[in-house]
């Protein structure tokens, strides 16, 4: 896991102060059909490299990241404010 | 008495004498002495017994790999095992005594292991101890765990204080010697913020045990000057006594500071260690190289000793480690210590070069032997002669003292803390770091370099590259001429010896020897992975600093491969042991979870309650009064005057969270599963929340205060979590919605009112109208209290089943209003109740808290199927609440429960069996989620999920308790054992 976790808002924070929910995933329509929901539920890649997760800043300022981590080398690439959204094609 | 203090020399203050004690024995040494070279100067060369044989030992190192001096400082609390003499400062005082020897260190029962050593090889615990498996635990492992060892732990609690701190630099420079000094006098010089760690109290590193001069100076007064520079500069911070353990993710660095760890007595407001986690934009390893043991017959006899240890103690601390002395080397550094021993008046016997073709010139009177091994040290407890093999043949020699050099090994393991894997470098006889480090770089002897001017050098140089990748502009420092420095080029390393006779060692610590390492070979565990679990080399606290590349040389020549092939194990934190107390800080005792009280706390306390600790909350459990004997007894009263009269309860606990904005309605609507849309103005809802999967994850009511004003309630446990649900709703599936989310669980005191004269009693202290038609049952608004004096939320919600009130008040205030209430209500017979009476209450009710809600059930197994609104476009949860499984038909569902006879009792967590089914796994019904004594029935009442449990209210059924094989015969009834129409809440 990353040491220090770098917050849009608040900049580079140690990870002590997030909490992770997990795989950054658009949530489907009410009427997707249970494919596409028991897909977003339940199923997640495990990909060895780049990886787009939900991260809370929950002892700073409270907001929710999209924080792309790489799997292998923990390293962050990017964390933007979960409120921009995530790209609608990532199951 | 065979190592000894010198007259002169070393960096020791001959004016400042410091008395200690030894196994109970009185020695004295100086200030400057480590305990390893004070117990050298008074001749106490045997220090301790090894792990497995009991063999005797000595002082190896001069350094932190020491596997040998182990020994426990100080006493009562402060006791501290393990300790390495070598590293321990010495104080006046200081108290240390051996480990694992019975009844002494010299008469020791234990070396009888010595003689079964045939029975004891590489694992032979796998093999000899076998079977019987009974015997294992009460037999073979105490008797294995009393025999090997290590010091034992104190029961007592350490009094001291500990602490953790962050720090940030641009640069960190790991090691002090000439590389890391280079490096830090030229980042010092740039303005640059620097950090400088050094795991000595002195810093220095080699240069303190030198004899070569840097400009003029000797190395040591060098070192002196440099440090005093660093210390000058405002941007540099140089911290001794500090170990940096480890490489972590974002290039912060774990180290660990000894704050207090040379004093007698520690300051009490000063922590004695403290934990430092250091981000770092560049990081410079300038660790230099830990010398290699070589593996001949009693390599482990008191008086051998590494030769740059040997070094050390006679340059940095004056003491000569034996009287006469003989060198064991594969390079040309054992060169330079056979010339200062000669220069300090030391005998010196012989120089042993595995090299028959050395190149270096020799002056000396030594004899110098080239092309020979040592193949056998000779001695107890302490060295008395070697054997010296060459082309075939033995010589023996007499000497009291050996100094060996088997080539040197840089300290590159925080390099490799983060994947990279060591790289061999036969050139350099030697793993080198692995390249491309991101933050990382190395300078000096870590990376191979060799001589002080090279590596003071090489640190400058990479200091001011690394500075220049953060856009500092700083030429590389400069240094005056080194003068009498033997540099040590690579030399070829050599794994066997030729001729030993007598057991030799390869992991001192854990006793592994050559014989073992070839024994894992022969029985198939040959891979380094294996043959350091089998043999354990490499597995003692020392994590095998001395002997991991001896054991892998050993296993290449095993199995005739390059030391590449065998690869090394993993390097993982720590460096070092590191002190439980620095990694727990201040976090222990009142600071290891901290305690929340309610606003109401103090109420509860004078009002005799009893507390439970649920989470970090101290809850009122119940409030017994004279002549109750039991919780029991205080419970039941509790619970009927509540249905008698009236009852306040603390429930400031539960999570309390604002929600606002032109969208909060709508929010609320989403995140409930029932109707929220069309909530009035003034009016709370019992409201369930489900997780996407359908499953139900809390519940709780929300009032609506104003239009756009919600004030939400959450179950204890779940208000963090519910908050950071709302929160991930709001800004990462909703942020279009105009929603606000405030917790305010802590600015609300909130009690429940119970009971038929709640109303009475409140509206003693409400100045609005709250009769049944003014504020009727759920009815939730603004209140004035005690004539406009101060503002309150009450809430018409009820948990009990009774006519019932929430008033929240500003937190302040909580304790005088729960006060004033208490008096208003006292001629109607109002009582304090806890956690443990609203429980029954609510069970007797068929409430439901998370005993019901268990991450299993859906709101139909709760009977709030009709919770489940079908008219909303979306809410969580909703796409997934119908789908297979969670329709089932024989699905657990809320039903009450109760024995046959009101005698007989049952627990919660038993399970329910059909009448006259077998207690087994494929019969099991479900079970019981909440019980208690209902005093309103008169007997045990439980809810419970069970399959079907909806249509089988009346059901004859066995309530059993596998764990302590109890059966209460019981029957399925209605979840609502008290007032099933409602209509105590509308009166």
């Amino acid at each position: 896991m990353a040491s220090l976790v770098s917050c849009p808002h608040c900049g580079s924070r140690p990870k002590e102060e997030f909490t992770v929910k997990g795989a950054a995933l658009k949530r489907p329509a009410p009427d997707a059909g249970q494919e596409r929901w028991m897909d977003y539920v339940y199923l997640r890649d495990n990909p060895r490299g780049a990886y787009e997760e939900y991260w809370h800043h929950t002892s700073g300022c409270r907001r929710w990241l999209v924080v792309t981590r790489d799997t292998a080398t923990h390293e962050i690439a990017d964390s933007r404010d979960a409120a921009l959204g995530v790209p609608e094609t990532r199951a | 008495m065979t190592s000894y203090r010198l007259p002169k020399g070393g960096l020791i203050d001959r004016q400042s004498p410091l008395s200690f004690r030894f196994d109970g024995k009185a020695l004295s040494g100086f200030s400057g002495d480590s305990l390893a070279s004070a117990l050298l100067a008074n001749g106490q060369r045997l220090v301790a017994r090894s792990f497995k044989y009991h063999r005797p030992r000595g002082i190896l190192t001069a350094g932190s790999a020491e596997p040998n001096a182990l020994m426990t400082i100080g006493s009562g609390g402060r006791t501290e095992p393990n300790t390495r003499a070598t590293m321990q400062e010495l104080y006046q005082g200081l108290e240390a005594q051996s480990q694992n020897r019975w009844p002494s260190l010299d008469l020791d029962i234990g070396a009888l292991n010595s003689l079964l050593s045939p029975f004891l090889g590489a694992g032979f615990y796998y093999k000899t101890f076998m079977w019987p498996g009974a015997l294992w635990e009460k037999l073979y492992e105490p008797f294995i765990r009393k025999a090997a060892g290590l010091g034992k732990a104190t029961y007592e609690a350490d009094p001291d204080g500990y602490e953790k701190s962050w720090a940030h630099c641009d640069l960190l420079v790991i090691g002090a010697g000439p590389a890391g000094l280079g490096a830090a006098l030229t980042a010092g010089r740039s303005g640059a913020r620097v950090i400088v760690v050094d795991e000595h109290a002195l810093a220095g590193g080699s240069l303190l045990a030198e004899t070569a001069s840097i400009g003029g100076a000797t190395a040591a007064e060098f070192a002196r000057q440099a440090i005093a520079e660093l210390e000058s500069l405002p941007n540099v911070e140089v911290l001794t006594r500090t170990t940096a353990f480890g490489w972590y993710d974002g290039n912060v660095f774990g180290a660990v500071q000894r704050v207090q760890k040379h004093v007698a007595t520690p300051k009490d407001n000063v922590p004695v260690e403290r934990l430092w986690r250091i981000a770092a934009k560049r990081a410079l390893l300038a660790t230099g190289t830990e010398e290699r043991p070589l593996v001949f017959g009693g390599n482990d006899i008191p008086g051998v000793m590494m030769a740059g240890a040997a070094r050390s103690y006679l340059n940095r601390y004056g003491v000569a480690f034996g009287k006469r002395a003989a060198v064991f080397t594969t390079n040309d550094s054992g060169y330079a210590l056979a010339r200062d021993l000669e220069g300090a008046g030391v005998e010196l016997a012989a120089i042993v070069d595995s090299r028959a073709d050395a190149a270096i010139a020799w002056s000396g009177k030594a004899r110098l032997v080239k092309g020979a091994f040592v193949s056998d040290a000779k001695g107890g407890k302490s060295l008395s002669g070697i054997s010296i093999w060459k082309d075939g043949k033995s010589e023996t020699l007499d000497v009291d003292a050996l100094a060996v050099s088997g080539g040197f090994s840089p300290i590159i393991h925080l390099a490799c803390h983060r994947g990279g894997r060591p790289v061999w470098s036969d050139t350099h006889s030697a793993f080198l770091a692995p390249t491309k480090l991101n933050g990382l770089s190395l300078a000096g002897a870590v990376k191979a370099t060799s001589g002080i001017a090279a590596c003071m050098a090489d640190g400058a140089a990479q200091a001011s590259a690394l500075l220049g990748e953060l856009g500092f502009k700083v030429e590389p420092a400069t240094f005056g001429a080194v003068e009498g420095d033997i540099a040590v080029p690579a030399a070829k390393a050599v794994w066997s010896i030729p001729g030993i006779k007598g057991k030799a060692f390869v992991d001192f610590q854990n006793d592994v020897h050559r014989k073992d390492l070839g024994l894992a070979v022969q029985e198939g565990y040959g891979h380094v992975e294996l043959a350091k679990r089998y043999t354990t080399t490499g597995m003692a606290t020392d994590q095998g600093k001395l002997s991991n590349v001896n054991a892998i040389g050993l296993l290449a020549e095993a199995r005739g491969v390059s030391p590449a092939d065998v690869g090394t194990t993993t390097f993982r934190p720590f460096y070092t042991p590191v002190s439980f107390g620095a990694l727990t800080g201040a976090y222990h005792r009142d600071h290891f979870q901290p305690v929340r009280k309610s606003p109401l706390h103090d109420w509860a306390a004078k009002n005799g309650a009893k507390f439970v600790e649920t989470g970090l909350w101290y809850r009122s459990s119940w409030f017994p009064r004279d002549g109750e004997t039991s919780w029991r007894e205080s419970v039941d009263r509790e619970v009927r005057n509540v249905r008698l009269n009236a009852g306040l309860c603390d429930v400031s606990m539960l999570g309390k969270i604002e929600i606002v904005g032109a969208d909060a309605g709508e929010f609320l609507n989403r995140i409930y599963s029932n109707g929220f849309a069309k909530l009035p103005v003034g009016k709370a809802r019992y409201g369930l929340m489900l997780r996407e999967d359908g499953i139900v994850y809390d519940d709780g009511t929300t009032s609506r205060i104003e239009e756009n004003r919600y004030f939400m309630t959450t179950t204890t446990a779940y208000a963090a979590g519910v908050m950071n649900h709302l929160e991930f709703c709001s800004q990462a599936l909703w942020p279009d919605l105009d929603v606000r989310l405030s917790s305010v669980t802590d600015q609300w005191a909130q009690m429940a009112i119970a009971g038929p004269k709640s109303r009475t009693i409140l509206q003693a202290i409400v100045d609005d109208d709250i009769s049944n038609e003014a504020f009727p049952f759920l009815a939730a608004r603004d209140v004035s209290l005690f004539s406009g004096q101060l503002r309150g939320r009450l809430f018409r919600i009820s948990f009990s089943g009774e006519l019932a009130y929430e008033l929240a008040v500003p937190a302040g205030y909580g304790e005088s209003v729960a006060d004033a209430l208490m008096d208003a209500g006292k001629q109607h017979g109002i009582c304090a109740y806890g956690v443990e009476a609203l429980s029954v209450l609510r069970i007797e009710k068929g409430h439901v808290t998370h005993n019901e809600l268990n991450g299993t059930v859906v709101p139909a197994d709760l009977g709030f199927g009709k919770m489940v609104s079908a008219a909303k476009p979306d809410f969580i949860g909703k796409a997934m609440v119908d789908r297979e499984g969670l329709v089932a038909e024989d699905r657990p569902q809320l039903v009450g429960v109760v024995p046959l006879d009101p005698a007989q009792a049952f627990r919660t967590g038993s399970h329910i069996l059909a009448k006259d089914a077998a207690a087994t796994l494929e019969n099991d019904q479900g079970y019981v989620t909440s019980s208690c004594y209902s005093p309103h029935i008169g007997s045990t009442i439980g809810l419970a999920l069970v399959k079907r449990g909806s249509q089988r209210h009346g059901e004859d059924v066995m309530i059993w308790n596998g764990l302590r094989n109890e059966y209460t015969p019981g029957r399925l009834c209605s979840p609502v054992f008290f007032d099933p129409a409602n209509e105590k809440l509308h009166v």
